[in-house]
């Protein structure tokens, strides 16, 4: 097996923050003196741009990535928003040149970032599947080729020659993968964006993507869930803050990845990374159990209240609805439930004091053992209200065993990530769906 | 691999090398003509999408010059009484109009590639300049039914005894499309360079070909222009090619070979830099855009 893909200290630099009048003046002093061959006389000297005091205004969304991928290997690349990943991937699919460093490529590389590419409403499905197919770097006569399976694939036969802004929705995805999943390129470029839409849909991906593995080719598959992808990923890498951190097996991958969420404390006064306005800011969050003992761990089946310590810098301020929602995901970054107080119609009064906690039951935990992270935002209205605090990561939370169902049982973590209750029973008289139950059943407690 | 011989390592395995810079003159024109089956789709799909659900269809592409015509007529001819050459003053401004409306939809389409297909150039990779080289061939197009009307109109002027004379020289006017084509196409490039930093250039550019139209002899002849002023006018490239369209379809008209002979070398340097500024810049426009 040959090398197909390989990254030599690849390096990729943003510049943040908005363009201003100086950048002009700055480019015109490096363009001078790059013409008389000289240094760059705005270049750092000796330090790198993150250690720069003061303001810092550029950000290297990739450092000095060094991998090699070899003919027909399937890679997840696992990172967290803003690790690199994306980045990776546009400059492999050519959509953004390198900083410094280099990438070499075998063989032709054709990207799903987003399927339907290109597409145009007012043109038909047949001219849209040339257009697309072209878009994506397929030749004119092997569409052509493939222009009845692609037909078919997509089973709006019917419709091909209708423009397609009278296709429905459905119909309109199922075109636009039918295209792509006729491209045979050596190299197939997955974002996750492509999972997305409705679950046969998204089986009808993961096959192709099985059968386009089995045919020998390489895929590289991106996400930040990399549950999603372990089935079919044989090797994963991990980045983080643009930089490689671990080269592995997928699985090995997966647990390297979820450990890098490191405890964070229950104190949130030092966290930059919030948002909103400031005029009330969370401080610490707690758990507490239905004796009001602070816990570290939560168990199933359990109540537990969640306080959320906040400080109001306007206490004179009335405040018509205040709404507090609580995100609660799991360690590799899947939503598991939000819960607000509009939901349940609790409303708090309209001055907040300076200080006090925001608390929110929990009844009867339904949750497995396992580690979840929570979020939370703070806002003045559910929607188009004012923002005014939100942290993502704000805690951890641990469940650890308990006992939901009355019995001590519990399934593990990877039968599902929710425990709902239930009850069984057998029923001698239904012999047969459809038919209605004796009416002895009905009246049972 | 050491990094010692990076130097001397075969690159030619390779299909794709990707670096920070590559070569000013690497245009990548080879590639180009891999897509070259999706210029003619762009083409196609803008011209048949673009009058769609109109009630007047491809009569949208007459409407407007007849109706600058008329206003050029009255405003410039009537009012302003500006000498024509003794050509009817309704061509000769209809003809301005074609070739000058030809020009400027080609600069400004090639100038707002970057801005208007930043969603498409995100998502996916082909050689970026394919798409203001279908949009000259829809401008190619649009030209040919507005020259055709104006040859309509130029057949009801000389039947009725009207001053029109053309003459064996129109065979060049092909090569001048081409040259306004590579013109506009080589500013537009330029332009769209810029504003992938500085977005003034974006209004910038609407604004000047307005202006620059008033300084390419559209409203009026060179003849006009006093001796001392005309080599500054004989420098702007556009104007020797609408002097040469007047001459080779009118019969009037003040232009030397030296003049296009000016012209094409001012085409030539815009459009080769504005290359070199497009290739550089389509490599990370979508960081700043």
């Amino acid at each position: 097996m040959s090398v197909v893909i390989k990254l030599e200290n690849l390096s990729k630099r943003y510049r943040l923050g908005s363009i201003s009048r100086s950048m002009l003046y700055e480019d015109m002093q490096r363009f001078w003196a790059k013409l008389r061959k000289k240094e760059d006389p705005l270049a750092w000297v000796g330090v790198g741009p993150s250690e720069q005091s003061g303001e810092t205004r550029e950000i290297w969304a990739l450092k000095d990535v060094n991998l090699e991928i070899r003919d027909g290997e399937v890679l997840g690349i696992i990172g967290r928003n803003g690790s690199g990943k994306s980045t990776l991937l546009k400059i492999l699919s050519k959509i953004t040149a390198p900083t410094s460093g280099r990438a070499l490529v075998k063989g032709r590389v054709a990207s799903l970032l987003e399927v339907g590419t290109g597409f145009h409403m007012e043109l038909t499905g047949r001219e849209n599947i040339y257009i697309n197919g072209m878009i994506l770097g397929m030749a004119k006569d092997e569409i052509d080729g493939r222009f009845d399976e692609i037909v078919e694939f997509s089973g709006v036969e019917k419709f091909i020659d209708t423009p397609i802004k009278r296709y429905s929705s459905g119909m309109l995805v199922r075109l636009a993968f039918a295209v792509a999943a006729h491209l045979e390129p050596e190299i197939l470029i997955v974002d996750e964006v492509l999972a997305v839409g409705d679950s046969a849909f998204q089986r009808k991906c993961l096959n192709r993507m099985n059968t386009v593995a089995r045919e020998g080719r390489t895929i590289l598959f991106v996400s930040h869930q990399a549950a999603a992808v372990e089935n079919i990923c044989r090797r994963g890498v991990v980045l983080e803050s643009g930089q490689l951190k671990f080269d592995g097996t997928q699985s090995e991958a997966i647990s390297y990845y979820a450990s890098t969420f490191t405890q964070r404390s229950g104190c949130l006064r030092d966290r930059a990374d919030r948002r909103g306005n400031g005029d009330l800011r969370v401080q610490a969050i707690e758990f507490r159990d239905s004796q009001q003992r602070v816990v570290t761990t939560a168990h199933a089946g359990e109540d537990l209240d969640i306080h959320l310590y906040f400080e109001n810098a306007t206490p004179h301020l009335a405040r018509p609805s205040l709404y507090v929602q609580l995100h609660v995901k799991s360690d590799l970054d899947i939503p598991i439930f939000t819960q607000s107080n509009i939901y349940t119609g609790d409303s708090f009064a309209a001055n907040l004091p300076e200080r006090g906690a925001l608390v929110c039951r929990l009844r009867r935990l339904p949750l497995p053992s396992a580690l979840f992270r929570l979020s939370y935002t703070v806002a003045s209205a559910p929607t188009g209200g004012v923002v005014l605090d939100a942290l993502e990561s704000a805690a951890e939370m641990h469940v650890e065993g308990g006992d939901f169902f009355g019995s001590g049982l519990l399934p593990p973590i990877h039968q599902g990530v929710a425990l709902v209750d239930g009850q069984w029973r057998l029923e001698l008289d239904a012999t047969e769906p459809g038919k209605s139950p004796p009416t002895n059943v009905l009246v049972t407690s | 691999m050491s990094r010692e011989n990076t130097s001397t390592e075969d690159l030619s395995q390779w299909t794709d090398v990707l670096t920070p810079d590559r070569g000013w003159l690497d245009f990548r024109l080879g590639e180009l003509w891999v897509y070259r089956h999706l210029v003619m789709r762009f083409f196609r799909r803008d011209f048949v999408a673009s009058y769609k659900q109109t009630i007047l269809g491809p009569l949208w592409f007459v409407i407007p010059p007849i109706l600058t015509t008329l206003i050029f007529t009255v405003v410039f001819g009537r009012i302003g009484r500006i000498s024509t050459n003794g050509q009817p003053d309704f061509l000769f401004f209809m003809l301005g109009v074609t070739v000058w409306n030809f020009f400027a939809t080609s600069l400004n389409k090639a100038s707002l590639t970057f801005s208007n297909n930043s969603g498409l150039f995100g998502k996916v990779y082909f050689p970026r300049l394919v798409l203001p080289l279908s949009t000259i061939l829809t401008n190619l197009l649009t030209f040919a039914i507005q020259f055709a009307v104006f040859v309509f109109f130029a057949l009801i002027f000389w039947w009725r005894g009207g001053h029109v004379e053309p003459n064996w020289r129109v065979v060049v006017l092909p090569i001048l499309l081409v040259q306004m084509a590579a013109l506009g196409l080589g500013i537009g490039c330029i332009v769209c360079a810029l504003t992938t930093r500085f977005r003034d250039f974006a209004f910038m550019v609407t604004f000047g070909t307005q202006l620059w139209m008033y300084a390419s002899c559209v409203v009026y002849p060179l003849s006009q222009i006093s001796k001392g002023l005309r080599w500054v006018f004989i420098l702007n490239p556009m104007v020797p090619i609408i002097e040469a369209f007047r001459f080779a379809c009118l019969g009037g008209g003040m232009v030397e070979i030296w003049h296009l002979a000016i012209s094409a070398t001012v085409t030539a340097i815009l459009l080769f830099v504005g290359l070199i500024m497009f290739s550089r810049a389509e490599k990370t426009f979508m960081d700043t855009i």
